[in-house]
């Protein structure tokens, strides 16, 4: 009796979150899936109420060289062909011009008959042959809508003029596409950060758990003391101290001073010391030298931790938007952030190029999470166990 | 007076020694130490530590940032006007109708970022749901883990160029969002992000779709997979309710993660870097302000108008608002956290 009946309860329970946690995930999607939609509409259909997810414009054909938009008649204007009880299927035409009286179409598929044929043509009640025009109330037209996807939009983005880079780029032509430039910097400046701050904390988070030196508590806590510091307090001086040396607008001012930040050698000092010290007093006997402890015995062990902080800092400087904004604004030196920012300065109102432009800049980073989600998610959990 | 057995000089000598040694084996450590500390360390010294002294040092003085020629010239453009910035930063005058403050955006601003950062309970709430409903055994659990996360590594820009995009309110033109609240019946849509009573709900709707999946979340998971099975089946055995078991040992046992995840919700939201993003790219701070941060207020004096004097006071006043924060936190707050 309890068997069964708590199964379906189980079951329904598994439902209900189904349900919420699919709720959930939709609405995380809305605005991805409303980007790419819109990125691959017509410019002049990037704009419509009621919106459309599917992008779709207005059917043509192409009469005398012209592009006409294909319609249907209603069936309020045809009559039922003789003997037959279900309703006309709607009439294809294409819409010539319009006129006073409604529209001038002419027939691409005759398949029905006129009820009441309009004054001004002299089409009497009959089959319509393919080819004949007449003149339609445009109450009666409904526009053709086919889906259209214009992939075309993301190469224009990338080609945008607004963007373009008119300076000698890394020895390439003098006009260099703005985002194969963004792209090239946010590489450049991302993996140096990364590898930089990465490789300098992992010594000093040696040098902080393994050695003794007189000083080392109180320059650890140094460190520490700058960790709960709004990041502006430091940038400020920093940029008044670039702006000084007039090293603003350099690739030094975007990658020097974001590789410093106590939090890296603050993370690897606290896993370092987790590991256990049996290993290296054994290499240390051996008379294996600090760096070799470091080498070969430190960094091994620690790959979950270096991963975790390898895409941490990878994540952060990618999408970082304030200190590049700060220190530089020629634009053969923008990062993806601030590019995009400026792309969306000089295309405000052409939705479809900045959702392309807004897609080109997201995808490596999704891809990058995708493939360390792992990582990160664990880093995560690791960072909040200390706090 | 000292050892009688050992002569004054010998003890002397043999003091130095010792001393000498000692010297010795402190500079050994020393310099066996700096190869790894060095790059780490000087970085940190001129790109973080030193920059936050020079902050405070910068607030003490009226500072306006020009082009020098020489280090004779930066001395001309700093003057030292003592707590001066603070005073009119900080401080209120007696005039005809009673007190008003010197920097009355100074106040608009910093209650700007209050009302923004009422969005984090909201936040944290939704956080620990998803987490309860995440830590289920169910098929497919992974994929819908990743989806919430997604709009935390998204980048900033793009996720704000899409929400402008969504709250678009313009004449015979709708966006996403009040389109599909005219479709449910609402003939007036608000002009969410050009109107000063909506541009702040928008900014906390965008807040709350982007921080809910993210790192709160994935803490609050963390802590839940903490808590031993075995609590969960003694209150099965004593007959506890859903309701019971979530309200005494669920919740009192993540008490240190939702401690923590509160504390780096507040700091985060004071500074609000996400914010400042959202408002220099959606609103530019407008309508009249109304999306303006502290953030936002302290870029503008020191990149648009060069004043990186009073810059860097207000920055100094938001470090002392996050530093009493987290010491208040830490003496009270505490005490609500329940440790096993």
């Amino acid at each position: 009796m309890t068997g069964p009946s708590q199964t379906t309860r189980r079951r329904l329970l598994n439902l209900a979150s189904y349900v919420l946690l699919s709720a959930v995930g939709l609405t995380m999607l809305v605005p991805f899936a409303w980007m790419i939609s819109t990125s691959l509409k017509a410019p002049a259909y990037a704009v419509e109420f009621p919106p459309r997810w599917i992008p779709s414009e207005p059917a043509t054909v192409t009469i005398d060289g012209l592009e006409c938009k294909v319609a249907t008649v209603g069936a309020t204007f045809l009559s039922r062909p003789v003997g037959e009880a279900s309703p006309p299927r709607p009439l294809r035409v294409a819409i010539l011009r319009y006129s006073p009286e409604g529209a001038l179409v002419r027939v691409l598929e005759p398949t029905a008959r006129v009820a009441r044929p309009p004054a001004a043509t002299a089409v009497a009640p009959g089959d319509l042959a393919a080819g004949e025009e007449l003149t339609v109330p445009e109450a009666d037209l409904t526009l053709v809508r086919e889906t259209k996807v214009h992939w075309e939009n993301y190469a224009e983005a990338w080609r945008a003029q607004g963007v373009r880079v008119r300076e000698a780029f890394f020895g390439l032509a003098h006009q260099v596409d703005g985002f194969l430039v963004f792209y090239t910097n946010s590489i450049l400046v991302t993996i140096c950060i990364t590898l930089g701050t990465v490789f300098t904390s992992s010594l000093a988070a040696f040098a902080f758990a393994r050695l003794r030196f007189p000083g080392r508590d109180a320059i650890f806590l140094g460190y520490l003391a700058t960790l709960m510091v709004p990041a502006i307090v430091i940038m400020l001086p920093v940029y008044a101290l670039l702006s000084n040396l007039r090293l603003t607008n350099t690739y030094a001012a975007l990658i020097l001073p974001p590789m410093f930040s106590a939090y890296g050698t603050f993370l690897l000092r606290q896993f370092f010391l987790t590991i256990p010290t049996e290993l290296e007093d054994a290499a240390v006997i051996d008379g294996a030298s600090p760096f070799q402890v470091y080498r070969h015995i430190i960094l091994p062990l620690s790959k979950p931790a270096l991963a975790t902080l390898t895409t941490f800092v990878f994540l952060h400087s990618w999408n970082d938007f304030l200190w590049p904004l700060m220190v530089v604004d020629r634009l053969a030196l923008k990062t993806l952030p601030i590019g995009l920012a400026h792309f969306q300065d000089s295309y405000t109102t052409d939705y479809q190029l900045l959702m392309a432009a807004s897609v080109i800049v997201m995808i490596p980073v999704l891809i990058v999470f995708l493939i360390g989600q792992r990582y990160f998610v664990r880093g995560i959990a690791l960072s909040g166990m200390k706090g | 007076m000292s050892n009688p057995t050992i002569p004054d000089r010998t003890h002397a000598a043999f003091d130095a020694a010792a001393h000498a040694a000692s010297r010795a084996r402190r500079r050994a450590a020393i310099l066996r130490a700096l190869p790894f500390l060095l790059p780490n360390l000087l970085g940190f010294l001129l790109f973080t530590f030193i920059p936050v002294l020079a902050c405070f040092g910068l607030s003490l003085t009226d500072y306006r940032l020009a082009p020098i020629a020489s280090l004779a010239d930066l001395r001309q453009q700093i003057t030292f006007v003592g707590l001066n910035n603070f005073v009119r930063l900080l401080g209120f005058t007696r005039e005809a109708g009673g007190l008003s403050a010197n920097d009355p955006e100074f106040w608009r601003y910093l209650g700007n970022t209050l009302f923004l950062m009422l969005g984090i309970p909201l936040s944290i709430a939704g956080s620990l749901l998803l987490a309860l409903l995440l830590n289920q055994r169910l098929r497919g659990i992974t994929i819908f883990r990743t989806i919430y996360f997604l709009p935390t590594v998204s980048s900033a820009v793009a996720v704000c160029i899409v929400w402008k995009w969504i709250f678009h309110q313009q004449p015979n033109e709708i966006g996403l969002l009040n389109s599909a609240l005219m479709t449910l019946g609402l003939a007036h849509p608000p002009d969410w992000l050009g109107t000063m009573q909506w541009a702040k709900p928008a900014f906390i709707i965008m807040v709350l779709w982007l921080g809910i999946g993210g790192y709160n979340c994935v803490l609050y998971l963390a802590g839940l997979q903490g808590i031993p099975q075995e609590l969960y089946e003694a209150a099965d055995l004593d007959g506890a309710g859903s309701w019971t078991r979530l309200r005494h040992i669920t919740w009192p046992l993540l008490s240190p993660t939702t401690f923590f995840v509160t504390t780096m919700s507040i700091i985060a939201g004071l500074q609000g870097s996400f914010l400042f993003t959202a408002a220099f790219l959606m609103t530019a701070g407008g309508p009249a302000g109304s999306t303006t941060t502290l953030m936002l207020y302290i870029y503008n004096y020191a990149i648009a108008w060069h004043q990186l004097g009073y810059a860097s006071a207000v920055a100094a006043v938001l470090f002392l608002l996050v530093f009493t924060f987290t010491l208040i936190n830490w003496k009270y707050g505490q005490r609500l956290v329940h440790y096993t």
